[in-house]
């Protein structure tokens, strides 16, 4: 089962670099990982997109509070939260696809980045399970390249208070 | 008060109280060594390799309660502490490690003994700071012995380029830290005590299953209070050994692959297990599925990550370890005055008579001496007296937590989770340093000794005299021992011999006592004489290679196939 931890860390050097070898030591995976400021500059948020049962993901909760640099981990509930992801894809399409393609992104509300002779760069913004069903659809006109931010989140605002499992707070 | 950073660093130590440090010195750390010529109330103990310094500084630390401290220079005098810091790591030693590192403006650029030893020892650290301004190293190094010393204790690294040793600032030593992520649990839940209580209380056939934890938590009495107010029996692992009185009646050995059969079938048959400040490790467990397969489980620990790590724990308690003891202890003596158990007498005798017809075992066949004889001859000669044991690891380790007997809290150091070699002689000097009115005797194998035993000229001339016992059998004895066990007598690249080098005449060399036993009518005087000598000694004990430790549990068996000395002959194939 896939699992979305929101990691909130001290803004200071190496703490990505605790966290993900942490991971590889305790032989976690992680399935994709996205790292940014927050409201506060002496913060940063991780989004960490983990695949693994509860028990795994307990362990993987403690330990990382066990970081001194980790101030807060909270899980990321289906359904509690709001979860975007940003692709870039690279699609061959020739003068005589353009129209084609260019209908195919609008029904996604994927723009236009760039536009070449020979290719398009798309540029989506979504839930991660709408830019997986898009990048299907363009797949078969010939996907050149592809790059994606991997997930970040936010607890809802229409929730209420947050739910999540705070262990760390903030002074 | 302005000064220079590598005043700074000696100004923080004194301030937390260090009485001793353990070092080298080298080019990125000579400011702080210049510092220390020109004065500290830390007395400096001149190692001879970093290794031997940082093993140090764990042996201080673990005989005396308080953070060890060791310093080394940059690239290789910092990766020769990697092996004490990844010891103290698995075993929950407060280390704070101190390295010099190249100038700011060198990092990065593969400079002169330049290497990235914060990256390096991440997977092993609680924590670690490369101090890039010199403003930071006081809060710095004050966090740092916060961090090793509070939660479950560890290693801890602070990295100095050597521009921040030479910059000047103006000191104050902070009062508070300033950490907002490290929160580690300051108190426990009593409804959970309550809980555990009732279990015990419930319980017919209870077991004390305590760890390492417990000694570094300071929570001995505690524990003792808890097992006298319940009557509950006690083993303790390799880890804890010491933190109960072993010739009390409530003790029962030490669970694990060399453990008695006694101390393993408790564990087997017991209905409630609690696991006191210890985390199931596979030296314990053997097969985790038929560890304590009947049992409840109760997990006291100061680390919640312990919980449910590799065992399931039916009643959790996240505490400092003093307190949830002294709690646990109070609410089942409240439950006690109500009339309710734990009823242990059945079960006490139980296990008293399976270690009356199960004792530890060895036949003195042959005309070479036996190691075993050597540990109870050092037992019997040391009973009653202030002694501190340290160990290598291999056999020679195993018979020492069979054969010693130790009364008192951390009386017996050693290497139990990353089981370092070599680890025994410069821990000692380190425990001899903390407690210099105790005995410090050094149990050591032959290959342990070679890996180490140039510390012997730290402690001659710092004067920190210790009695180095070599079992020596000539081998890398538990690796004998797995190859013929397990690899049908093929026996690979393990001969040391008996007589390469001559450990007497080499003790000699460094200004020590050296002796050599080769019988056992020897054996008795001539240990008592090096114990008495005052100074440091080597005893060279040359024991039988042939011998094994017994009993065990193969690697991955369970309890319940453990090989007693006399089916020794009948090891099941691996």
């Amino acid at each position: 089962m896939k699992h979305t931890l929101s990691v909130l860390v001290e803004n200071k050097p190496g703490a990505l670099m605790r966290i993900s070898s942490m991971f590889a030591r305790r032989g976690f995976n992680i399935e994709s990982l996205a790292v940014g400021p927050t409201e506060r500059p002496d913060v940063s948020r991780i989004t960490l997109r983990v695949d693994c049962e509860q028990h795994p993901l307990e362990q993987i909760e403690k330990q990382m509070h066990k970081l001194v640099n980790v101030l807060r981990v909270s899980e990321l509930e289906p359904g509690e939260a709001v979860e975007r992801e940003l692709a870039l894809l690279k699609v061959s399409a020739g003068p005589g696809r353009r129209g084609e393609l260019i209908a195919l992104a609008h029904a996604f509300n994927a723009r236009v980045a760039d536009l070449g002779a020979d290719a398009i760069v798309f540029e989506v913004v979504g839930h991660p399970e709408e830019i997986d069903a898009f990048e299907e659809l363009v797949r078969p006109h010939g996907l050149q390249e592809l790059v994606r931010t991997g997930r970040i989140g936010l607890g809802r605002a229409s929730v209420g208070s947050q739910r999540s499992r705070k262990q760390h707070v903030l002074r | 008060m302005k000064m220079q950073g590598a005043d700074a660093i000696l100004r923080a130590l004194e301030a937390e109280g260090v009485e001793t440090m353990f070092g080298i010195p080298g080019g990125a750390i000579l400011p702080t060594y210049d510092a220390i010529a020109r004065g500290t109330t830390v007395r400096h103990v001149l190692a001879r390799h970093e290794q031997g310094a940082g093993h140090m500084a764990e042996g201080y630390a673990r005989a005396s309660g308080r953070v060890g401290v060791a310093l080394a220079t940059s690239g290789p005098g910092a990766t020769n502490l990697v092996t004490p810091i990844a010891d103290a790591w698995m075993d929950s030693t407060p280390l704070v490690c101190i390295t010099g590192q190249v100038r700011t403006h060198l990092i990065g650029t593969d400079a002169f003994q330049e290497c990235d030893i914060t990256g390096i020892t991440i997977p092993i650290v609680k924590h670690s700071w490369l101090v890039q301004d010199v403003e930071e190293l006081p809060s710095v190094l004050r966090a740092a012995f916060h961090v090793a010393r509070t939660g479950r204790c560890g290693p801890v690294l602070v990295d100095v380029p050597r521009d921040v040793q030479e910059a000047t600032l103006d000191f104050e030593y902070p009062d508070e830290v300033d950490l907002p992520g490290w929160k580690p649990p300051r108190r426990v839940h009593l409804r959970q005590v309550r809980i555990a209580a009732q279990a015990l209380a419930a319980a017919e056939k209870p077991m004390l299953y305590v760890g390492g934890g417990t000694l570094n938590a300071d929570a001995c009495a505690e524990l003792l209070e808890l097992a006298e107010v319940g009557r509950l029996p006690v083993v303790t692992t390799l880890m804890a050994k010491s933190a109960f009185p072993e010739t009390h009646e409530l003790h029962f050995g030490w669970p694990g692959m060399h453990g008695p059969k006694w101390s393993n079938w408790g564990i087997n048959k017991c209905d409630l297990l609690v696991a006191v400040g210890a985390r199931f490790d596979d030296r314990v467990t053997g097969k985790l599925s038929a560890f304590a397969p009947g049992a409840t489980v109760v997990h006291l620990d100061i680390d919640s990550a312990e919980i449910g790590k590799l065992r399931r724990a039916d009643i959790p308690v996240v505490g400092p370890l003093k307190q949830v003891l002294a709690e646990l202890a109070r609410e089942l003596r409240a439950l006690q005055e109500e009339g309710a158990g734990p009823r242990t007498e059945a079960w006490l005798r139980q296990l008293a008579e399976w270690r009356e017809e199960f004792p530890l075992r060895y036949s003195r066949d042959g005309d070479l001496l036996k190691p075993q004889p050597v540990l109870e001859t050092l037992q019997e000669l040391t009973a009653g007296q202030d002694v501190i044991w340290t160990t290598g690891v291999g056999q020679h380790q195993m018979w020492a937590m069979q054969y010693l007997v130790c009364e008192r809290p951390r009386t017996f150091i050693t290497s139990g989770g990353l089981g370092t070699m070599g680890y025994g002689v410069p821990a000692a000097i380190g425990a001899k340093a903390a407690r210099p009115e105790a005995t410090v005797v050094c149990v050591d194998g032959d290959g342990c000794f070679q890996m180490t035993g140039q510390e012997l000229a730290t402690s001659v001339l710092e004067d920190l005299p210790i009695v180095v016992v070599i079992v020596n059998n000539g081998y890398l004895g538990m690796v004998r021992q797995w190859q013929d066990m397990f690899f049908e007598e093929r026996l690979s690249q393990i001969h040391l011999t008996h007589h390469v080098p001559d450990y007497a005449r080499l003790a000699e060399a460094y200004g020590a006592a050296g002796f050599t036993v080769e019988s056992e009518d020897e054996l008795e005087g001539t240990l008592a004489e090096a114990l008495r000598c005052g100074r440091t000694a080597v005893v060279d004990c040359r024991v039988d290679p042939r011998e094994h430790c017994f009993p065990m549990i193969p690697a991955g068996a369970a309890a319940l196939d453990l090989v007693e000395y006399e089916d020794r002959e009948a090891v099941p194939a691996p």
